[in-house]
């Protein structure tokens, strides 16, 4: 238990150290200021930038920047769909791979754009190498890429600035951030075993004497914009439990930071932007601690195991159900933690198979999605609740409430609140009707409270950008795929909208000054009660349907 | 009636003696909120609060199922209909709680207006026509700029300006204040008259400056009753998001029975509607209204009129105050102190050239002048009637007498009167600068007196700071309000009077278009300001400012340009006028964590009740006894909770000049934490309470 609280507190050790270090560097790049990677980058973007109609560079107003996310996410849905349903003739397809349905291949494309990569298939069987490599490759990139442009554009517009160019940031975020970082990552999977191949997949003969195929591929860069982006599509279907995609505990311990580094680091760029690196710091000590208790809560929940299954045992033995013996109960309740946190979806565990603790703690990262949150926009979700907050608690000392010395009028609750209202709409409503006709939508494996969680885990993925399953779920249907696209688009596209709005607003605004009589947000006092507020918030909405699923389960259990 | 017994506006004077706006009687009052608490169950006035509305539907919905427990086709076990009807009685009383909470505060408005319309009754106008004559119209009839003449015993029948004549009349009737106000024509403060005040003594000629229907008395009505209350831009801000909060909480439990219903724990309707009822902000939703309307009240109360909700919650947002140093920090009227002889003079000599100088000064200071020259033996030497007095102008900046001998004698500001000196040939001594710097640095103000090119000296005008007005100022800079005083005083008077006030900055020598520019520039920096006047030449600074707090006594124009009006004619009011429109922000702010917080037990009364099927009876911390003593006791007490805040929401949680941190902190212990436990405990003693009454 000692040694693995121990991994655990190492891992962690490193991202305190390394996510300011990052968001310095991310606030260098969006600041324009010079940095090391200049003299590599420049050149690059130059034939990017001259070789590109759209990127003249101009601040954009929030209207355009959306109509720029929009249209450029749509065109690539439409690409990418267009390469899956053509990919038995498209070359790089050594296994003869015919298009998927209609149906899945839509929402594979959706699922990839909207960083979420939750996948109803097995990578190794439904996608050719081309489909992997030309069109999800790419997505992962662009889709990571959109979110912190994102991000960026609303830290602007929330300290006063123009938002910025969306091309422009686009293009930065890959040649500067993600492509760099990917780089030197993929050199050190390869190094860690991952395989790097257009091969087809290998043939040997069992010690039976049967043949027998093992799946490989181009996996190491694909593995590391997997886990550095928050998409989270595996390459194999059973993703980082996959000893191709995560053979050690060198190979986990990257992978898993890879997940933390960017969200973590934006909130410093945050505050770096911002000026304010007080705020950033406790910014980013609240979002620890939940992130440390939530992970320790699920690691003692699965080192306790399975109370029916230890009174058959004898003697308590860790729950090792779904877990790869390599990494053990702790390191795999760390990353369980750490994927939906942070919206990745990676797994190197098998969810559904979490005690009810970890079904608990994985289902709030996704309600909440300011456990670090996803690539950008788990930052932007971070403001919104305090915005939210600081509407309250303004109130209550008197004043117009202000962010930012920005006061927050109708305009931002409504468009801050708007965003409280989409989880609800995209994970329970479908939740509900999926449910009203268990028999023949939902596709459940295991009935009673175990199918609720199944079932909200798999649109809360969805809706959260996230795009882990619970798995366990028959979910290559019509149905699933149509109504998880629903909850793609609208978890994705409606706070984007909604965030670029509020930044153009407030950047807009007459500033206020400063006075004994404004409320600071930089203290201890108002960043406990922003996490009070979150917590109460989330619980609010989530707590009946948390009830029926992990906690009866939990509750029957004991 | 003289000026100086006119009512001066010192602190602890008629704000104590002040006769409130009479009140209605309180039983009367409550007898009325409670018939309006059922008058307003109408859907056409429910509709306007979506949090009330989701209730009064949830009500007729559980009044259906009362009726007939089977209407949705859910088997119910015995009792169901008793239960129901329960359930039905409590969302009622929550609605009518809510609606006579905004009945009570609304009523405390009506009450006033009612007082103030009874002396608004058509009366007869005495018209002046071309020729001088007087015709007989009715007091609706005339129109901005008709000529009326009222006498002794008349109601006044419009507002207008004194064009002739010099009278006294009692304003009791808006102001409260029972001493009668000498009205004359020219000075800026005395000319303005109210319609629905009485003249009770001599006549006046009075040009009518509103329309019938437009003038002071009936937009106060408007305002107090409430008829043009619009939501102010916090409030909407905050009914936004309680909307939003309130669909939330309806897609929850609409989407709860698909997976309830999968684990074989079926919820019927009532259960829903208990559980959505008692997430739903209806805490604040019912009390919302009633806060805001309360904020105008309390302002009222305090002998203000505002014209809209939207100054008064702008008072909370003030940055900056710009005051008038005279009247405001300084008691109204400068007392001469002593006079400093010059060139040789003896101080009898200064005294008798003041004296002459003063003669015709009407004045508090001249006439302080007068009398301390008097004291000291001075006399006058000349014919008063021959001479002939020279009036203050703000250009010259001096006043004085011609004598009948061709002497000309003048006093004033230093400067302007070694003008004057200079003119008629004379040099100024080295002396008057001294005497100059003297009074100055005693934060007084100097005034040199002369005789044609000659010298007498300087006279030391006491400037008394009101008592108790630097503590004001401290409290203001605690909220984080900066004060800027403006005067006319030459710089170091104003810095050391400055200094003994505590004001923040100031403006010395000011004139009144530096009030426009002082203000335009704190605008510049994003601030908000509010300032008092009175003068005409004030008008177009309290249009500027965000607040601007016109005296009763001041000029038409000035009322006109000022969003608020004070009726006491107190410009230390604008501190009030702070704390009420913090406490306005303060108090929905409060209120929301609190019926927020509130949630938290109320889930963890419900949940079990709801899924006790399930399993999950350890989450039923509280140990209710029943599922169904749990539901029925969660919503008595989000049924009780609110007449219990009822007296917060019309009083306003008290407002500390504390800073912003120190208040959060405080505001958020009681409110929030507060919010969370005090439900947990409430719900169990309702609880004890039901189950030892019911047999659920």
């Amino acid at each position: 238990m000692l040694q693995g609280f121990l991994q655990i507190a190492l891992m962690l050790a490193i991202l305190v150290t390394i996510a300011p270090l990052l968001g310095r560097y991310m606030a260098q790049v969006f600041l324009g200021e010079k940095t090391w990677l200049d003299r590599v980058a420049s050149p690059v973007e130059r034939v990017v930038f001259a070789g590109s109609g759209v990127l003249d560079g101009r601040p954009m107003t929030g209207g355009q920047y959306i109509r720029a996310v929009l249209v450029s996410n749509l065109v690539m849905i439409v690409l990418v769909y267009a390469i899956f349903m053509l990919q038995g003739v498209l070359p790089l397809n050594p296994t003869g791979l015919k298009a998927p349905s209609w149906h899945l291949g839509l929402h594979t494309a959706i699922s990839f754009v909207t960083n979420t990569d939750q996948q109803h298939y097995s990578g190794e069987t439904t996608y050719s190498y081309f489909s992997q490599v030309g069109a999800l490759g790419f997505l992962m990139f662009t889709s990571a890429a959109t979110g912190i442009a994102v991000a960026i554009a609303f830290i602007r517009g929330l300290t006063g600035r123009p938002l910025g160019n969306f091309y422009t940031d686009l293009i930065v975020s890959l040649t500067r951030i993600l492509l760099p970082i990917s780089i030197v990552g993929a050199i050190a999977l390869l190094i860690a075993g991952v395989p790097e191949t257009f091969a087809a997949p290998a043939q040997t003969t069992t010690l039976e004497g049967a043949t027998q195929f093992i799946a490989r591929g181009p996996v190491a860069h694909f593995e590391v914009i997997k886990q550095l982006g928050e998409n989270g599509g595996g390459f194999f279907g059973i993703n980082s439990a996959h000893p191709f995609e995560n053979p050690n505990n060198f190979s986990n311990l990257l992978e898993t930071l890879l997940m933390l580094v960017i969200p973590a680091g934006l909130i410093f760029t945050y505050s770096i932007i911002a000026g304010n690196s007080k705020q950033g710091w406790l910014l980013f000590w609240m979002v620890f601690i939940v992130f440390a208790v939530f992970t320790v809560i699920t690691a003692v929940g699965e080192y306790q195991g399975n109370p029916l299954v230890n009174q058959v045992l004898g003697n308590p033995q860790p729950n090792l159900e779904g877990k790869e013996t390599r990494f053990g109960p702790f390191l795999t309740s760390l990353w369980a933690v750490a994927t939906t946190g942070t919206m990745c979806g990676a797994v190197n565990g098998m969810h559904d198979s979490l005690m009810p603790t970890g079904g608990f703690m994985t289902l709030s990262n996704l309600f909440l999605q300011i456990v670090w949150g996803g690539q950008g926009t788990g930052t932007a979700y971070l403001f919104v609740y305090l915005i939210l907050t600081v509407f309250l608690t303004g109130l209550m000392v008197g004043r117009t409430p202000e962010f930012l010395s920005r006061k927050i009028e109708k305009r931002e609750i409504v468009l801050a609140s708007a965003i409280l209202l989409v989880h609800p709409i995209a994970i329970l409503i479908p939740a509900a009707i999926t449910l009203t006709f268990p028999e023949t939508l939902a596709g459940i494996s295991n009935p009673g409270f175990h199918g609720i969680s199944q079932v909200v885990y798999e649109y809360a993925s969805a809706a959260a950008n996230n795009g882990s399953g619970f798995e366990g779920l028959g979910d290559a249907t019509l149905w699933w795929n149509l109504s998880t696209s629903f909850s793609l688009l609208v978890g994705r596209y409606a706070p984007i909208v909604a965030l670029i709005f509020l930044a153009a607003g407030m950047a807009r605004k007459q500033t206020v000054p400063e006075t004994v009589g404004t409320l600071r947000t930089d203290t201890t006092l108002f960043t406990g009660v922003t996490a009070g507020a979150i917590l109460i918030l989330g619980a609010l909405t989530f707590l009946p349907v948390l009830a029926l699923g992990p906690v009866a389960e939990a509750f029957n259990l004991g | 009636m003289t000026p100086a017994t006119l009512p001066l506006n010192q602190p602890g004077g008629p704000r104590q003696q002040r006769k409130h706006t009479p009140k209605a009687n309180m039983a009367d009052l409550y007898q009325r909120a409670f018939a309006d608490a059922f008058r307003k169950l109408s859907p056409r006035v429910m509709i306007k609060n979506p949090v009330m509305f989701v209730v009064w539907v949830s009500t007729l919905i559980t009044a259906l199922l009362t009726v007939n427990p089977n209407l949705f086709g859910l088997d119910t076990d015995g009792g169901a209909a008793l239960y129901n009807g329960l359930i039905t009685l409590i969302l009622l009383f929550t609605l009518l709680f809510a609606n006579f909470a905004e009945a009570v505060a609304e009523g405390r408005g009506k009450a006033q207006a009612d007082a103030l319309r009874s002396t608004k009754s058509d009366t007869v106008a005495r018209r002046l026509q071309s020729d001088g004559s007087t015709e007989e119209v009715s007091s609706t009839s005339l129109r901005r700029g008709d000529r009326i003449k009222v006498i002794a015993g008349d109601m006044i029948p419009a507002d207008g300006e004194v064009v002739d004549g010099v009278a006294s009349v009692d304003e009791s009737a808006i102001t409260g204040e029972s001493a009668p106000v000498l009205k004359e024509p020219g000075s800026d403060v005395a000319s303005s008259v109210t319609g629905g005040t009485r003249i009770i003594s001599d006549e006046l000629i009075l040009q009518v400056t509103s329309d019938p229907g437009k003038g002071f008395i009936d937009r106060m009505i408007a305002l107090v009753e409430g008829a043009e209350r619009s939501k102010t831009p916090n409030e909407i801000a905050l009914t936004v998001l309680l909307a939003v909060l309130t669909l939330v909480f309806l897609i929850v439990v609409a989407t709860l029975p698909p997976p309830a219903n999968y684990v074989n724990s079926p919820v019927d309707i009532t259960l829903l509607i208990a559980l959505l009822v008692a997430l739903i902000p209806t805490t604040i939703g019912g009390l919302l209204s009633a806060i805001g309307i309360a904020g105008m009240d309390r302002v009222a109360q305090f002998n203000v009129v505002a014209t809209s909700g939207r100054a008064v919650e702008a008072c909370g947002d003030i940055n900056t105050l710009v005051l008038d140093k005279t009247g405001t920090i300084t008691l109204g009227n400068r007392l001469a102190e002593e006079f400093i002889p010059v060139n040789g003079y003896s101080q009898t000599d200064v005294a008798t050239a003041a004296l002459a100088a003063s003669v015709f000064d009407t004045t508090p200071e001249g006439k302080s002048i007068v009398r301390l020259a008097e004291k000291l033996g001075a006399t006058v030497s000349f014919n008063k009637d021959k001479a002939e007095g020279v009036e203050f102008s703000a250009r010259t900046r001096m006043s004085g007498t011609d004598l009948p001998d061709g002497g000309e004698i003048r006093k004033g500001a230093v400067d302007a009167i070694r003008g004057f000196v200079r003119s008629r040939g004379g040099q100024a001594p080295a002396e008057l600068d001294q005497a100059f710097e003297r009074v100055s640095r005693l934060g007084g103000t100097p005034l040199a007196v002369c005789q044609n090119s000659d010298i007498y000296g300087v006279i030391y005008l006491k400037d008394i700071i009101k008592p108790g007005i630097r503590e004001r100022f401290d409290q203001l800079r605690r909220m984080g309000v900066r004060t800027v005083m403006l005067t006319g005083d030459n710089r170091i008077t104003a810095s050391v009077i400055a200094e003994e006030a505590g004001v923040d900055d100031f403006v010395a020598e000011a004139t009144p278009e530096d009030k426009i520019q002082v203000i335009q520039a704190e605008q510049a920096q994003g601030k908000l300001v509010a300032m008092t006047g009175d003068g005409t030449n004030d008008a177009p600074a309290l249009a500027q400012a965000n607040v601007g707090v016109a005296m009763n006594s001041g000029t038409q124009a000035a009322k006109e340009a000022a969003n608020m009006v004070d009726l006491d004619s107190d410009p230390t009011k604008l501190i009030d006028l702070v704390t009420i429109g913090k406490q306005l922000l303060i108090t929905r702010g409060a209120l929301t964590t609190f019926s927020l917080a509130n949630d938290v037990a109320k889930y963890f009364a419900i949940i079990p009740a709801m899924f006790a099927a399930t399993g999950i009876g350890a989450l039923n911390v509280m140990g209710l006894s029943s599922p169904r003593t749990a539901v029925l006791s969660a919503l008595i007490y989000n049924a009780l909770i609110i007449p219990a805040l009822i007296p917060l929401a019309l009083k306003g949680i008290e407002f500390r000049p504390l800073t912003a941190n120190q208040l959060l902190q405080r505001n958020i212990l009681i409110y929030g934490l507060g919010g969370i436990i005090a439900p947990f405990i409430a719900i169990k003693v309702i609880d004890v309470g039901v189950s030892a009454v019911t047999n659920f």
